[in-house]
């Protein structure tokens, strides 16, 4: 007798827990061949508020590890993700891709990942200054998270652009909530997976599909949500955006990037979701002004 | 060896032995030298012996290479570079050099036991410092190979070819990782020479980095003496030195490529100050003079091996400092409980009884905890020379040893003056309660390494590297990549 095979139920990712939507609600996308791709959450403003809540519970955590160490924990995504390829790829090819895009696209993710790994611990040292101030003082320039980012992820890919947008948001310290393509939005799951093994704290990263359209007011008017960032060229949605966003003055970043191109990935991506904080110090000045051994 | 306590009934205390087993250790009994990916039997068909200092057992035989050994290696190096690693994309140079990150991690019991075994370091200290951040350079310095343009702007970086780098006794594995690392990550092929007296953690990095599947002759690794060293030095192919040891040493470095195209980085020896002043949090100053001084037997070239104190607290600091010196545990490196472990070498043991000595001739007040010793191996205790002139050869000489000074003083300008007046630059320690105190010290110390309240501090992200006599080029950190980089 042919086995029967087990389908996977495709769930939410928020707090580092797969609950379905509260809403209950699910559709049905479809891939070129009008195949289904399964019944998916159709996320509501309750889930985006929950999101935003154990993001918010995760960021003074995630943002006060050492650098050195998130830069591990991102690399270790890289590595599970890695190890899984091959499932990433049937899923993006089940969604519509050729299987070379797929590999592509899945590659592009992994070495990205690894990209902004690296990243963790440099990126202060590139963008931070000790300022030569006037007066006797110690004066110095670092950058520091801004807090927790409301990402739209590419419509138009599975993984990559969801990837592009989520590293270096977290490399800088961030914790965001993430709306998948609602289109493709097998893989954003998927991901999801990954993240839950490694190592990753729960709540940095925040998964969730359905409309966009539906998500993204409750998104970007939560007075808790500290910056917006979009991917895609529809100016309307990115005026809603940035006019939403007015409220707590959320930084907007928007990119029209083609991800797949190693071009699309650098710094200041980071330094988009990035404050920059000056400390002055005195410094005392008696004594040594003829020491010059 | 143990220390003892005696509390009220009289009853004595002692540690019960706490060792690290070795029985996860695989070491062969001969070693080869790793030349273009492969183990070859050294030219000058000879083999040195390594010893264990805590008990002079010995641990393998090794060979010694040759010019002609050396030669072979640098030929592997220039070949690896020009086909393969100059041409790879720097984000898959990265990948290799996160690989060996993550092996040496999951090797890293291992590779700390057997770095306590062969160079005498207690196994508290190579377990939690030298391994770990032996990894930890490898893990930031790989991320850095696709990012050279954001740390040079406005300039073209390109590798400079074949590095060839020569490193100490005093800390074998955390030495080779600060000079493969950057010089990989910036896309440089190496020819390695560890110390002759603490060659295996450098071989057991060789297999680490074949596991890896490092393209062959991009890593080489050639054990030696002096002469192997010299080898590398003066090989005409050979397109920089970085070599950390003695200042004597890098003076003959210097003039050995003075008129070569040869780029340097020399990291050199330090007589590092430690400034205790009249409102310094007293325990944790005396925990920072410790560990600045007796940290891995006092062999670091920036050890805090002169004690300046302001006078206010002198006889507080002194007597809680000779106070914790008595607990401090000397013995087998391998027992966790163990704080100074085995002096590397006998050699370097002659070197530190000969100071002892001038020590006393000169008449200064000497202190030693009443500590047993092993009977085989080579031990120091914990030492402490008081009434010390600014002039004697105990505070203008480095030790490299559990050797500490202790001058006195009255006032900022007189404690500058005295820090400053040494040939060397390397660190300097300052305590205070005062952040402002603080940025004037470190604004008028000489010297490439500056702790506040704290001591003996490294990471990878952090520049390490001294001022005047103690050497030029920083390891560590953005700068430290600049060393194996052009600039066009």
């Amino acid at each position: 007798m042919e086995r029967v095979e087990v389908l996977k139920t495709y769930k939410v990712y928020i707090g580092g827990k797969f609950p379905r939507t509260e809403s209950g609600r699910y559709y049905i996308p479809e891939n070129g061949k009008g195949e289904p791709l399964g019944n998916i959450c159709s996320c509501s403003r309750k889930d985006v508020r929950n999101a935003v809540v154990a993001a918010r519970k995760a960021q003074g955590g995630w943002a006060g590890r050492a650098a050195f160490n998130r830069g591990q924990v991102m690399y270790r995504i890289a590595e599970m993700l890695e190890d899984r390829k091959a499932q990433f790829i049937d899923e993006i090819s089940f969604q519509g891709a050729s299987k070379k895009k797929a590999e592509d696209e899945v590659n592009t993710a992994i070495d990205r990942l690894i990209y902004y790994a690296g990243w963790c611990d440099k990126y202060t040292q590139v963008l931070g200054s000790v300022n030569p101030v006037a007066s006797s003082h110690f004066n110095f320039s670092v950058h520091e998270a801004t807090g927790v980012v409301g990402v739209f992820a590419d419509e138009s890919t599975s993984l990559i652009g969801l990837v592009s947008m989520i590293a270096p948001v977290i490399a800088g310290g961030n914790t965001c909530v993430v709306i998948a393509s609602e289109s493709l939005p097998l893989s954003a799951i998927t991901f999801a997976e990954v993240l839950a093994t490694s190592d990753v704290p729960g709540g940095v990263i925040n998964i969730l599909t359905g409309s966009m359209t539906e998500m993204s007011k409750p998104l970007s008017t939560h007075m808790d949500v500290n910056a917006i960032a979009y991917s895609g060229k529809d100016v309307d949605v990115l005026r809603d955006l940035e006019e939403n966003s007015v409220l707590n003055l959320k930084r907007v970043r928007s990119y029209s990037k083609d991800w797949l191109k190693s071009g699309s990935q650098d710094l200041y991506m980071i330094s988009d979701f990035q404050e920059v904080k000056t400390t002055w110090h005195p410094i005392e000045n008696i004594g040594g002004a003829n020491s010059t051994y | 060896m143990a220390a003892k306590k005696t509390i009220n009934q009289g009853v004595e205390w002692n540690y019960s032995p706490a060792l690290e087993s070795t029985s996860h250790v695989k070491l062969k009994s001969k070693y080869d030298l790793y030349i273009d990916g492969k183990w070859v039997k050294p030219q000058s068909k000879k083999y040195f012996k390594t010893i264990n200092p805590a008990n002079e057992d010995v641990l393998a035989e090794v060979a010694h290479a040759n010019e002609k050994d050396v030669d072979l290696a640098v030929k592997a190096a220039r070949k690896a570079y020009r086909n393969v690693w100059s041409k790879m994309a720097p984000s898959e140079r990265a990948k290799y050099i996160y690989r060996i990150a993550r092996l040496m991690q999951e090797r890293a019991r291992e590779l700390a036991v057997i770095e306590s075994l062969d160079a005498g370091k207690v196994i508290r200290e190579s377990r939690d410092v030298d391994v770990p951040l032996a990894c930890n350079h490898f893990f930031y310095y790989a991320g850095w190979a696709d990012k050279l343009e954001y740390a040079f702007p406005n300039r073209k970086v390109e590798a400079l070819g074949v590095a060839g780098q020569i490193i100490p006794w005093n800390f074998p594995l955390l030495m080779a990782a600060w000079k493969i690392a950057p010089a990989l990550a910036a896309g440089n092929t190496v020819v390695l020479k560890p110390a002759e007296t603490t060659p295996l953690t450098a071989l057991k990095l060789a297999e680490i980095i074949h596991d890896a599947g490092l393209p062959s002759g991009v890593v080489n690794i050639v054990t030696g003496y002096g002469d192997t060293g010299a080898s590398i030095v003066n090989h005409p192919d050979v397109d920089k030195i970085a070599f950390t040891g003695s200042t004597g040493v890098g003076k003959i470095i210097q003039k050995a490529i003075a008129g070569t195209h040869k780029k340097s980085t020399l990291e050199l020896g330090g007589k590092s100050a430690n400034i205790i002043m009249d409102d310094a949090p007293i325990d944790q100053a005396v925990e920072g003079i410790v560990n600045g001084i007796f940290f891995n037997q006092g062999h670091v070239c920036c050890a805090g091996s002169r004690l300046f104190v302001q006078e206010g607290v002198a006889e507080k600091v002194i007597e809680k400092l000779k106070h914790r010196m008595d607990s401090l545990i000397v013995g087998d490196p391998l027992d966790k409980n163990t704080d100074i472990g085995a002096i590397n070498s006998k050699d370097q043991l002659d070197i530190i009884n000969g100071y002892v000595k001038i020590g006393n001739a000169e008449g200064a007040e000497m202190y030693q905890p009443k500590c047993k010793l092993p009977k085989s191996g080579f031990y120091c205790p914990p030492t402490l020379f008081m009434d010390v002139a600014q002039s004697s050869r105990l505070v203008q000489e480095e030790i490299f040893g559990p050797v500490l000074t202790i001058q006195t003083f009255r006032t900022v300008d007189e404690v500058l003056q005295k820090a400053n007046n040494t040939p060397f630059g390397l660190a300097a320690g300052i305590w205070t309660d005062k952040g402002s105190r603080i940025f004037n010290l470190t604004t008028k110390l000489r010297a490439g390494v500056i702790w506040a309240n704290t001591y003996n501090k490294f990471d990878p992200t952090s520049p390490f590297g001294g001022y005047k006599e103690s050497g030029f080029g920083r390891e560590g950190g953005l700068q430290g990549l600049g060393a194996y980089l052009k600039m066009n």
